[in-house]
């Protein structure tokens, strides 16, 4: 039903941290493998060895360069769907093969409903569907569904592949539903934001932007080196350290 | 915007199907036009055979197509599953109207009660294509209080003027229909012409800044995530050169309202056949110049997730 | 929620599953708990050098799944963009399929497959020749290796000293710089203190060295608010995220990194303790100009090097943990005038010439920025220094309550690395480091065991005697101390075809074998038969020159003979260089075969242990191919070469994994350092235990052994460490590595080149050896920077690989190859304007060495006056599986070749190699290149263009569409 749930139990979603991101693609290619045999698979590529090549990615880091008054900075960013609280692209589909799950959160497709008419993809702002032109209908990120509940896998790897991946730790899970969760904690202590806030979809996936420098390098607010003006200069310095 | 030609010709003839089928239903219904067997038979299978000819195209855009019935069932949410409903809901009056129309050769009673609910159906199906680009926020141009209308204005326009034709050509023209004509002629290049003006001058508030949550100065794109396009790129990462979309607004105006204008005009000044065939061009050049704009409808639209390409 | 505790790098309690990890009920048929994998494998990676665990999980017999093995020791369960794209890689189809015989010219791609018998008797029966008359005919030369331990010591037993792998193009000045200053150096010799560094310094990173513990260790600075600078050209990956990025210009880092060094000399803010410990600042050195000992260290009778004892006034062993050496002032010991070597570096550094005014405008850095860069790293190592509370034994016995830190810590690699002055540059970084006391210490830079051996260590290179039949006296590479070390003649011409040990590359550690081609081509020092390369594609991007380079291989003499006669190549795809190979050894992938990652090769250790890993087949080969160990190891039997074969001439190893287990180099030592022993009860050292590779695989893949928290730290001179390194056979006695400030070794080559000693060099080379075989860093300009006109070739290219192809093959990856499929040429943006260039614009990139096209793109984090490109994406049509369109052929270009694999005539006509002239590393970061743009018609596909390869007999085309794990839902959604 494309109608969306007046309340979801969890918020389940990411918080990607840009101050940490590389941009390794670690996240890209687990998240390529584990769901290219998940619950969407196959993410198919047309022309994989070819000059057209294109397949289907549920996370792509993009680089940017970002310039102010305080300088530039290079800023990897992965993009991935936002499980938004408004999420147009489930309202705008007519079939009901968009959904937005009641208990936990999470934006899904039902293929076997998909007509394939693309509304869902003009309908996100974020650009988080993939179109699968070899069986015609839209993939997306499942937020690891076939993963965090996996009874088949040992417990502390029930996160999404990403998450799992990500090797300088840049990325995290958890519900932004609760206020109490370390997820949450980090957004609140680290001032997260939300993508394009002004087009109203509410993305649950928040963003750590990268840390002001004055901030990070508040530890080496070092005083200028003096060079040594003593008796003997240099030389005589170091014989009167060690005869000390 | 990708202009796919399913979707362009889609809306394009079935916004015509409907503004016909809305016009013979409304003056049918009230006994304005001869309930003339030929003249039903066309009138019909022309609003019906283009808004037939629409539907069936616009499945050409559909990944799954034979699971095109799937459609109608998301109508709570959805402008474009309500589309579809009304869609086939308006072919049951519709239907009925040219049965009493055609074959029963009586536009009164209950076929008259069919055609003014073929008309409020088409009317309705029309604003519902126009709300599904209206309801697209992540496209500015399109989610605009100038969408919804100059759907409506232009099944009027092009509704009219192939209802003038449609006149014209069994002989029975009349000035109001030309007059009618014309005036949605010209109230859809003014309309046009304020949502350009509009467009031109749009301040999106969304930006590469607002996309990344890099707030200040610019954020500039310096790599794709992949080096070759994806779908998003092609769908929805369409460019258009300035020079090229100026051109192409220019001859949206010549051959959707220019030449009509113009054909209405020699067509309201002139007789049978001469009348006819200035009705027919005027038709046909609309019909042409719908697609062009329509072309640009799509072209002209930016999408917010071209924003992470730094497109 | 899982009662364990998390396991892994990834363990922040927002990384961690949901407390709850039941499926709710939502009832809309999403099947939660779908089954992952009827098995999973635990192995070692191989898609680049990091070596991380992998848990590969296989799926109805094919490999479903690949993550990061949480227990291991090197990447804690995280994996790389590489790794998770192995599956890729396993099912290319540019893999080969069985032994090829070469049947057209060199270089079409023309071959008949053949069965193995005919490819071991082919290549035995060539290679048996060759040994029954002169070995050094053959060149064996191997890629990214990681079997040196096996592939040196088969070069050793077969007696060619021709071998080396790619070190001498990768980072040998990195390795050299560090082991003849340190005896350690970065990425498998030592990590930073990433838990206790308050202050991290990278220098031109090459971002897979190594890869997973450098972003685990970045990530937890970030999260601990350590502070990031990055010295590099380049704003890209690690340096994106630091706190400070200074764009420096290419090539000058020596200069800023000696300009800190000289702030701090002046203000004093060195560890003077520290320096006395563990160095060599107080050992006297001769100053007697002329003589034949002038620069070389006093010595007593017993040969200890002699400091002068401030209190007594008199000279002391400096070993001898109870004297009181003095740092500075003019002595006279034996009658010899000398100085303490810290006198020398403060003659030397404090000179104006290395003050922040003097290279600001060389390096393209500010005094400022200098000055507050030094001031930064003396704040943070003397202000913040740490302290733990764990106590220690010094190796005179003497207890110590507390560790000290010094929080500063470093890390370079590729960027110092690939210039000419790339050696002295990282012996200056060696230099920062010593002087402000980080080496070993908590926060500071950590040695990962073996590491410190001696340094230089011990093994000198083999190859002094090279006889028919007879192996070589040891392994082929190793450390010479002076010029009577060297591998040269009489005449003193080189003895290795790569010229590595000779006096055009006296400290070639890793050899040269970049220089391999040409001189096998020219016959210079000598021609040779056979050459037998693996896994290294030195007829594209793993060449410099690559135009020339491909003529070479093609070229034949007078009678139509090639002038390099027959090549045999080992590869499990179909490179660029496989068409150049006359017999093709197919090799199967990391998942189908027996490796060991050694204690005696390239270690995985971390700096708080010692360990070491293995893999094994975790699926079978479905195609004609063997592992290329498996089959040097059979070669060397049929050879009859005296390591691999029995006293009656059978095979002493059935394969590989035979050979891992039984092979011992020297008693209770073999490739594999746990479970040794009957039972597996030894490490290090132990009897042959015949489950030891059952007993990795249970462990999963891996061994690994923790220090005791007094053997973490001061590893050069900690008694608990340095007892336990002699244990596992890491060092013959245990005694402390004393940091070489000073490096006498290379003061003998000056010596000789001023016409001391035995071993002279020839009259050409003194001028050479006397510049740069000075025993104290220093900067000198890249050499293309004084051999070509700055105003013709005003812009520095360099090229990285991009993080998730590093040290792979990514190319043909059809994941990795959608990331990056073009590669442009990132230009600054006021450059690009200056030069009249727009984004997009295709351009000739110019060289003396030649040009080649691409497209630009504009960016601001690049050194204006350096343009750069990601590297290897330019592949050859017809090559990897990749289709005629593909954008890497079209559109993609590959830099190499415009770079030179000799530098321009020196005034007796001679042209060098394009290396560092004391270690012979490939100096492929010095090129000077103009941009131009190209002509309208010229626009939209890269140059120089070549004839495409033919396909491999019996190649499948590679196919349309992917859908890769359809088959895995197919199944799974059927069993429902």
């Amino acid at each position: 039903m494309t109608c969306l749930p007046g309340h979801t139990e969890k918020k389940l979603g990411l918080v990607i941290d840009l101050d940490t991101c590389v941009g390794c693609q670690a996240c890209v290619t687990a998240c390529k493998e584990w769901n290219t045999g998940g619950h969407m698979a196959p993410l198919t590529d047309i022309d994989p060895y070819g000059g057209h090549v294109d397949g289907v990615w549920f996370n792509r880091v993009h680089a940017y360069e970002h310039t102010t008054e305080m300088g530039g900075r290079t800023v990897n960013f992965p993009r991935s769907c936002l499980h938004c609280e408004q999420p147009a692209c489930v309202t705008v589909c007519p079939t009901g093969a968009s959904y937005k799950r009641a208990s936990d959160g999470i934006v899904l497709v039902d293929e076997d409903k998909c007509i394939g008419c693309k509304l869902c993809s003009w309908a996100c702002p974020y650009g988080a569907r993939e179109f699968d032109t070899d069986v015609g209908v839209m993939k997306k990120c499942t937020l690891c569904v076939d993963r965090i509940y996996n009874d088949n896998l040992a417990e502390d790897d029930r996160v999404p592949a990403c998450v799992a991946a990500c090797p300088t730790s840049a990325r995290h899970f958890g519900d932004l539903g609760d206020p109490a969760s370390a997820i949450s904690q980090l957004v609140t202590n680290r001032g997260g934001v939300d993508l394009m806030p002004e087009l109203g979809y509410k993305p649950t996936n928040k963003y750590l932007l990268p840390r002001a420098r004055t901030e990070r390098a508040a530890n080496v607010d070092a005083p200028a080196l003096e060079p040594i003006k003593a008796e003997g200069g240099f030389l005589g310095w170091i014989d009167r350290m060690l005869s000390n | 915007m990708h202009p796919a030609f399913s979707v362009l010709f889609f809306t394009t003839a079935t916004g015509a199907g409907y503004g016909l089928l809305a016009l013979l239903g409304l003056l049918g219904g009230f006994g304005l036009i001869p309930a003339d067997f030929w003249l039903g038979l066309v009138g019909m299978a022309l609003a019906l055979g283009l808004i037939a000819a629409g539907l069936l195209s616009s499945t050409g855009h559909l990944g799954r197509p034979e699971r095109a019935w799937r459609a109608f069932s998301q109508w709570r949410s959805s402008w474009l599953s309500r589309e579809g409903v009304a869609s086939v809901a308006t072919f049951i009056p519709a239907g009925l109207f040219g049965i009493g129309w055609v074959l029963l050769g009586d536009s009164g009673g209950w076929v008259a009660v069919a055609g003014l609910l073929a008309a409020a159906g088409a009317v309705t199906t029309v604003c519902t294509t126009g709300m599904i680009y209206a309801s697209l926020k992540p496209i500015a141009q399109w989610h605009s209080r100038y969408t919804l209308p100059a759907y409506l204005i232009f099944a009027c326009m092009t509704g009219s003027v192939l209802l003038n034709a449609l006149l014209q050509g069994f002989a029975v023209g009349s000035t109001v229909v030309v007059t009618g004509a014309t005036l949605a002629t010209l109230a859809g290049w003014a309309w046009k012409l304020a949502t350009w003006r509009y467009n031109d001058r749009l301040k999106i508030p969304t930006t590469a800044n607002t996309a990344t949550g890099l707030a200040g100065g610019t954020v500039r794109s310096i790599e794709w995530p992949h080096t070759e396009e994806n779908y998003l790129l092609k769908e929805m990462g369409f460019r258009i050169a300035r020079k090229h979309s100026a051109k192409l607004r220019r001859i949206t105006q010549v051959l959707a309202f220019a030449v009509p204008a113009i054909l209405l005009a020699v067509a309201f000044a002139s007789q049978w056949p001469f009348a006819a065939i200035a009705s027919a061009l005027a038709a046909i050049s609309q019909l042409i110049g719908m697609l062009v704009e329509r072309w640009l409808f799509f072209a002209e639209a930016k999408h917010t997730v071209t924003l992470y390409y730094g497109r | 929620m899982s009662s364990a505790e998390p396991r892994g790098a990834n363990s922040a309690p927002s990384q961690q599953p949901l407390a709850d990890t039941r499926a709710p009920e939502e009832g809309d048929g999403v099947d939660t708990s779908p089954s992952v994998s009827d098995r999973i494998a635990k192995t070692t990676c191989y898609m680049c050098a990091c070596r991380c665990g992998i848990d590969v999980h296989i799926k109805d017999g094919k490999v479903r799944y690949i993550n990061g093995n949480k227990d291991h020791p090197v990447n804690r369960g995280v994996i790389c963009g590489k790794g998770s794209a192995g599956i890729m890689q396993h099912y290319s189809p540019a893999r080969l399929r069985k032994p090829l015989k070469r049947t057209g010219p060199r270089g079409s791609g023309e071959f008949r497959e053949i069965e193995w018998e005919e490819a071991l008797t082919i290549a035995s029966e060539r290679l048996s020749a060759i040994r029954r008359t002169d070995p050094k005919k053959l060149a064996f030369f191997t890629g990214r290796d990681q079997s040196q331990s096996l592939t040196g010591w088969w070069a050793s037993q077969f007696g060619t000293p021709n071998f080396a792998a790619h070190g001498g193009f990768c980072s040998v000045n990195m390795a050299a710089g560090g082991l003849y200053t340190i005896g350690g150096s970065f990425w498998e010799f030592g990590e930073p203190d990433w838990e206790n560094t308050k202050y991290f310094m990278l220098f031109g990173v090459a971002e897979d060295h190594d890869s997973n513990p450098i972003k685990i260790g970045l990530g937890k600075l970030k999260a601990r608010g350590a502070k990031v600078v990055s010295i590099n050209p380049c704003r890209t990956g690690y340096n994106a995220i630091a706190d400070d990025w200074i764009g420096i210009r290419p090539g000058t880092d020596g200069l800023f990194v000696l300009a800190l060094v000289h702030e701090l000399l002046k203000a004093g803010r060195i560890d003077l303790d520290y320096l006395l410990r563990y160095t060599n600042a107080p050992v006297l050195v001769v100053q007697e100009p002329g003589s034949a000992d002038d620069g070389l260290f006093v010595r007593d009778d017993a040969g200890n090097p002699l400091a002068w004892d401030r209190v007594a006034k008199v000279p002391v062993n400096a070993t001898d943990p109870d004297a009181k050496p003095a740092l500075t002032g003019n002595h006279v010991v034996n009658g010899r005038r000398c100085k303490p070597v810290f006198q020398l570096i403060a003659d030397r550094y404090l000179d104006e010439s290395y003050s922040p005014d003097a290279v600001a405008g060389r390096c393209g850095v500010s005094a400022g920025t200098i000055r507050r860069i030094a001031a930064e790293l003396a704040h943070v190592a003397f202000e913040q220094a740490i302290e733990l509370p764990v106590a220690w034994t010094d190796p005179a016995g003497r207890r110590h309550e507390t560790i000290k830190g010094r929080p500063v810590s470093m890390h370079a690699m590729r960027g110092i690395s690939a210039h000419s002055n790339g050696f002295h540059t990282c012996r200056a970084i060696h230099l920062l480091q010593v002087l402000l006391g980080t080496i070993d210490v908590p926060g500071g830079f950590r040695f990962k065991p073996p590491y410190p051996r001696c340094a230089p260590p011990g093994p000198k290179p083999a190859g002094k005697t090279i006889r028919p039949m007879t192996p070589l006296e040891g392994m082929p590479l190793g450390f010479v101390c002076g010029p009577d070390d060297l591998l040269v003649d009489e005449a003193g011409r080189p003895t290795r075809i790569d010229k590595a040990y000779s006096w055009e590359a006296p400290l070639a550690a890793h050899g040269l074998m970049h220089s391999v081609i040409r001189n096998a081509w020219a016959g210079d020092p000598y021609p040779i038969d056979t050459l037998m390369m693996y896994m290294s594609n030195m007829a594209w991007n793993s060449s410099m020159n690559t135009v020339e380079t491909i003529a070479m291989l093609t070229d034949k003499d007078e009678s139509g003979a090639y002038k390099i006669p027959f090549i045999i190549y080992s590869d499990a795809y179909y490179s660029e260089t496989v068409a150049f190979a006359d017999l093709v050894l197919p090799d199967t992938t990391y998942l189908e075969r027996h490796d060991c990652i050694s204690l005696l090769d390239r270690p995985i250790s971390h700096a708080d242990g010692p360990g070491d890993a293995i893999r094994h087949p975790v699926v079978q080969p479905d195609r004609d191919v063997r592992p290329f160990q498996s089959v040097l190891i059979e070669l060397g039997a049929r050879l009859g070469l005296p390591g691999f074969v029995n006293e009656d001439g059978s095979a002493k190893y059935r394969d590989y994994a035979d050979y891992i287990v039984n092979h011992e180099r020297t008693p209770g030592i073999g490739p594999l350092a746990g479970w040794r022993g009957k039972n597996g009860e030894a490490i290090g050292k132990g009897e042959v235990n015949p489950d030891q590779l059952k007993r990795y695989i249970d462990n999963g893949g891996f061994w690994h052994h923790d220090f005791s928290d007094d053997q973490r730290y001061y590893k050069m001179g900690n008694r608990a460490y340095l007892d336990f390194a002699v244990e596992m056979g890491f060092i013959p006695r245990a005694e402390r590595t004393v940091f070489q400030l000073y490096s006498e070794p290379m003061q003998r080559f000056r010596l000789a080149a001023r016409g001391h000693g035995k071993a002279q060099p020839p009259e050409a080379e003194r001028g050479r050896i006397e510049a740069y075989m000075d025993p104290l860093p220093f900067w000198y300009a890249p050499f293309e920077d004084g051999t070509v006109d700055l105003q013709e070739y005003p812009l520095h290219a360099l090229t990285q690989r991009p993080m998730h192809m590093y040290h792979s093959w990514g190319a043909q990856n059809a994941w990795l190859r959608q990331i990056t499929s073009q590669n442009r040429l990132f230009v600054h943006r006021e450059t690009a304007a200056r030069l009249g260039l727009a984004d997009d614009d295709w351009v000739w990139i110019e060289s003396v060495n030649g040009k080649v096209k691409g497209q630009i793109k504009l960016i601001d984090g690049v050194n204006p006056d350096t343009v750069w490109t990601w590297n290897a994406i330019g592949k050859r049509r017809g090559s990897w599986g990749l289709k005629d369109d593909a954008a890497e052929s079209n559109r993609g270009f590959l830099l190499n070749h415009i770079i030179g694999d000799q530098i321009s005539a020196d005034a007796n006509g001679k042209r060098y190699s394009n290396s560092d002239p004391v270690t012979g590393q490939a100096a492929w970061f010095d090129v000077r290149v103009r941009i131009v743009k190209c002509a309208a018609d010229e626009a939209g596909f890269s140059e120089p263009q070549f004839e495409r390869f033919r396909q491999p007999p019996n190649a499948e085309p590679s196919p349309d569409v992917l859908r890769f794990g359809a088959e895995f839902r197919i199944k799974r959604e059927a069993a429902e």
